[in-house]
């Protein structure tokens, strides 16, 4: 055997020889198994209760906290909205997890975290001791960041920034919505969830209206000047649904004042739009019990160790996915998943002693523009001293042919089976 | 569309986002440090330039989010006819480019309207653009690139010599190795988009991932991750994935 690579010869010194893998915990600890408990079953946590599971082979006493009986995937809810996939095809259950991996799922939610006594506290009552935690609860949307909006308008103006019963509350309005309606978007600041999220909703949106209500207008009020993919997104709007979308950034509609439910009028700097439909993506900060336990900054994220994503304010846990600060990871599922990994071995090689490997990082997020009009970006990162650092990077063209956005869009069907299955067993 | 917004549309569609951040970076400190300083630089250009979420056009363009602006294109402001043709002729506003323009204005683009002497010190220069870096989004908000040279597919994979074809790879480094590719690629073997790449012959897993590492191949996914694997790297893959069903 060959291996190059000096973080893998480092690595694999300290336990020499095949089987470098496997649950070494219970030999080398002969006693209780170690527990982790992850909160959050979502793209981050599924993920590393998975392979924290997987890997370790029993050796570990993984517990999963998360509310929900079925997660739906924000990741392809755009595609919902378009009429590409149901609802159904973008909702999981954690009973793989359960009965393949050995996870004890527990479905609740964790309102408390005792960083002494190293326990987690349940909504239902008691608590759940753990030696290692991961904490992987998404984001919290600030809905005060738009004045006007709060938790009870989002279901006269949904923000569907968190997939399932939201997702379906937007569908149903822009079903709705009257002959040549307006449907209007307000935009999240960064940084925030999936930044190409909001402008593959609005390819989805045009495509949708373009069948079922086709002199419908679409207005994006942003409250940035650029976004990701922007020449790409750009070019197929005036392609596929030529007229129909306008994207304003601040500086023509000078800054979004404030948004009224009841009328459904958002006023900006400039003028004041009615939106018969109108979706309303707010800033975002970590889910609400990281900052409970004291491990957000003033940025209203966490901070992490970029090599293991242990949290900056405590060693015992990991914060992963959009909670956490990841440097030039953008917050993806992607990222997420892979982050997930990252976090798992290193859980492992402290709990039992396997082994570490140098950790790798990697995201690609796909979008769709139109039927078989598939774009992607992507890059590999490393972790450096402060940061985790884009190394390398890509992202499709503009006057890419029909076949080649074709295969992206396929790529991107093939990657979601793959990542889902990943994530859940 | 109205006419300004559409003007606003077609004049972003021609931009090519060019945020390049590949490479060595300095630490987040040093940078916050860097891009302090150049804020008090800043002062000087603030008789015509604004940042910041007010920024307006004054005598100046505003300068946020120039970085991988084209030269020339914000909608609303007159440039002189030098910085438009400079545009044209493919500047892109990028850390080196600014810089250059910052050390001597008249030189660099001749004929611009911007009456200002230059910043003669390199540090300074340095400081200033890492100051109005901070006013465009970052790679975690927008993760891009310029658009590469368009790709030509090959005319096959090229043979590759035998004693890469024999390097013994590690099946448990390839197993942890592929906790990555398990991301798109299934473990199950089901292929929908994504091509299964299960039982493969590792010959051949291993010629196929160098010619995505050497550019043989297309897909940029695959390029980048070969490109992140040594040989050793890719013949653990090779033969763990060789003996999944
Ligand atoms: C419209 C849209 C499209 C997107 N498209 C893509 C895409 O194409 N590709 C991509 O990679 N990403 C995409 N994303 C982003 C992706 O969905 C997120 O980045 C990803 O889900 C983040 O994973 P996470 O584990 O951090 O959080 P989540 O996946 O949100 O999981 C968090 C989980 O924690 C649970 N939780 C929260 N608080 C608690 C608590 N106190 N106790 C217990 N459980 C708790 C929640 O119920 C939830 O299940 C998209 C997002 C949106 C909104």
């Amino acid at each position: 055997m060959r291996i190059t690579r000096r973080g893998f010869a480092k690595g694999a010194a300290a336990v020499a020889g095949a089987g470098l893998l496997t649950g070494m915990g219970r030999a080398a600890y002969g006693q209780a198994r170690p527990k982790v408990v992850v909160i959050g079953g979502g793209a981050g946590g599924a993920t590393a209760a998975r392979y924290l599971a997987k890997d370790s082979q029993g050796g570990i006493d993984v517990t999963l906290i998360e509310p929900t009986k079925a997660y739906y995937t924000c990741f392809f809810s755009n595609l919902y909205l378009g009429g590409f996939r149901s609802l159904e095809s973008i909702g999981h259950t954690y009973d793989k997890l359960a009965s393949d991996f050995g996870v004890n799922v527990v479905h609740d939610w964790a309102i408390g975290i005792d960083r002494d006594a190293k326990t987690v506290a349940l909504a239902g009552g008691g608590s759940v001791p753990y030696d290692k935690l991961v904490v992987a609860p998404g984001i919290d949307l600030i809905y005060d960041s738009v004045p006007g909006y709060s938790l009870e308008a989002s279901s006269l103006m949904p923000h569907a920034w968190k997939a399932g019963t939201q997702t379906a509350l937007l569908k149903n309005k822009i079903a709705a919505m009257r002959e040549g309606g307006t449907f209007a978007m307000v935009a999240p600041p960064n940084p925030y969830r999936c930044p190409p999220g909001p402008y593959e909703r609005i390819s989805m949106v045009a495509h949708l209206l373009k069948q079922s209500n086709p002199t419908a207008k679409i207005v994006v009020i942003d409250p940035k000047e650029a976004f990701s993919k922007q020449a790409l997104f750009m070019e197929g709007w005036e392609k596929h649904y030529p007229g129909m979308v306008e994207w304003l950034p601040a500086s023509i509609h000078g800054g979004i004042e404030s948004v009224d439910p009841q009328t459904g009028e958002i006023v900006t700097g400039l003028d004041t739009i009615k939106a018969d439909v109108a979706n309303i993506i707010p800033a975002q900060k970590a889910g609400r019990i990281a900052e409970a336990a004291g491990l957000t900054n003033e940025s209203g994220y966490c901070a992490i160790e970029p090599a293991t994503m242990q949290s900056k304010a405590d060693a015992n846990i990991h914060v992963i996915g959009d909670a956490c600060i990841a440097g030039d990871m953008p917050k993806s599922g992607f990222s997420a998943n892979s982050q997930a990994k990252v976090a798992a071995m290193a859980i492992r090689a402290d709990l039992t002693g396997s082994s570490k490997f140098p950790p790798r990082f990697s995201n690609t997020c796909w979008s769709l523009i139109a039927t078989d009009d598939g774009v992607k970006v992507g890059a590999r990162y490393e972790a450096g001293e402060e940061k985790i650092a884009s190394v390398d990077s890509f992202i499709s063209q503009t006057g890419e042919d029909a076949a080649l956005r074709k295969t992206t869009y396929e790529e991107s069907v093939g990657w979601y089976e793959g990542i889902t299955a990943d994530m859940f067993g | 569309m109205s006419g300004v917004r559409s003007g606003v549309l077609s004049g972003i569609l021609g931009i090519a986002l060019a945020i390049a951040w590949a490479g060595s970076l300095p630490s987040a400190q040093a940078r916050d440090e860097l891009a302090d300083r150049g804020s008090k630089l800043f002062r000087q250009c603030q008789s015509c330039h604004q940042v910041g979420p007010k920024a307006r056009h004054a005598v100046g363009p505003y300068l946020n989010n120039i970085f991988g602006r084209r030269a020339g294109t914000l909608e609303g402001f007159r440039y002189s006819d030098a910085m438009e043709q400079a545009g044209q002729d493919g500047l892109v506003w990028d850390e080196a480019a600014l810089a250059a323009f910052i050390a001597d204005p008249p030189g660099t683009v001749k004929g611009t309207r911007m009456k200002f002497r230059g910043l003669k010190d390199e540090a300074d220069r340095t400081a200033l653009v890492a100051f109005i870096r901070q006013h465009s989004p970052g790679p975690s908000n927008i993760p891009e690139t310029p658009p590469t040279a368009p790709v030509h597919a090959s005319a096959g994979d090229p043979d590759l010599p035998e004693h890469i074809l024999s390097i013994a790879g590690d099946p448990a480094y390839g197993e942890y190795l592929s906790s990555e590719c398990v991301t798109c690629h299934q473990a199950s073997g089901e292929d929908k988009g994504i091509p299964s790449i299960t039982s493969w012959p590792a010959r051949r897993f291993v010629t196929v991932l160098h010619a995505y590492r050497s550019k043989h191949r297309d897909n940029p996914v695959m390029r980048s991750v070969a490109a992140s694997l040594t040989d050793e790297e890719i013949a653990s893959l090779a033969v763990y994935f060789e003996t999944l069903e």
